[in-house]
């Protein structure tokens, strides 16, 4: 099944919806779009809403630490919210559950955005 | 009760999914735990995943094997490619090491497989290729009859 991406644009906060099976076939083209998305739009925050991401493997991290590093270089800071059990036991086996921000929904993410800034 | 099922596909990333779906089917006849069959989805696509990106360098035109048995409720996936081989094993099994830090690979693969599943082998030969061995025990079947 493939992966879809709704991105939103909030001020300098990029909310995105993930669907689907995030896995190595899916990461590629999704890279390429965040990246251009992320330039252009001048962002600097990510909040990350995982609850219809069925799937998720390794590339899928890869992925999400990428554009991590890339938030922390410039500053910005990265919300995970919503994460099913078995994508969030995921994060949590490779360490990054402890590095990222870990809210219950958008809302209380845009919140800890705000209240960070 | 025993049963196997052996599979070539080509070596396209289209069939990450595909292998997963086989593999989920394959054992969701045994009553598996919802746990259970995304573990064993998760670790057929690292596997896979593996054998094209790191074994065949993404070239599609080689072909991966996935042979699944189970025997007594003891799961055995072997995931095979033909591809270049894995250099130093115990260096590609460790945590966040990836050879290929500039695809942005989290190196957690083999962790998964080690975490999701009661033993893993590696059996690599350079230029000859790779087979990942994976098994596991599936828990008893509940009775649910009145």
């Amino acid at each position: 099944m493939a992966c879809r991406v709704e991105a939103e644009v909030k001020g300098s906060v990029l909310l995105l919806r993930m669907s689907g099976e995030l896995d190595h076939h899916e990461v590629g083209p999704i890279r390429k779009e965040l990246a251009d998305l992320m330039e252009s739009d001048s962002i600097r925050h990510i909040i990350l809403n995982l609850a219809k991401l069925e799937f998720m493997d390794s590339s899928g991290l890869g992925l999400i630490l990428g554009r991590y590093k890339y938030l922390q270089k410039i500053g910005g800071n990265m919300v995970l919210c919503a994460a099913t059990p078995t994508v969030k036991r995921l994060f949590e086996m490779s360490g990054m559950y402890k590095i990222l921000m870990v809210e219950i929904s958008e809302e209380r993410a845009l919140s800890r955005l705000e209240a960070v800034q | 009760m025993k049963n196997k099922l052996t599979c070539n596909f080509s070596s396209i990333s289209e069939n990450e999914g595909l292998a997963r779906m086989i593999a989920a089917s394959f054992i969701a006849q045994y009553d598996p735990t919802l746990g259970e069959l995304s573990d064993i989805k998760t670790v057929v696509s690292e596997a896979v995943t593996n054998a094209i990106i790191h074994g065949y360098n993404e070239e599609g035109f080689h072909e991966v094997c996935m042979r699944l048995s189970i025997d007594n409720r003891i799961l055995t996936i072997e995931i095979e490619d033909q591809g270049k081989g894995i250099n130093e094993v115990d260096q590609a099994m460790q945590p966040l090491y990836t050879s290929r830090p500039d695809m942005e690979r989290s190196g957690m693969g083999f962790t998964i497989m080690e975490h999701f599943m009661d033993k893993v082998e590696v059996h690599s030969s350079q230029s000859r290729g790779t087979v990942v061995k994976m098994v596991k025990q599936l828990s008893a079947v509940k009775a649910n009859c009145m």
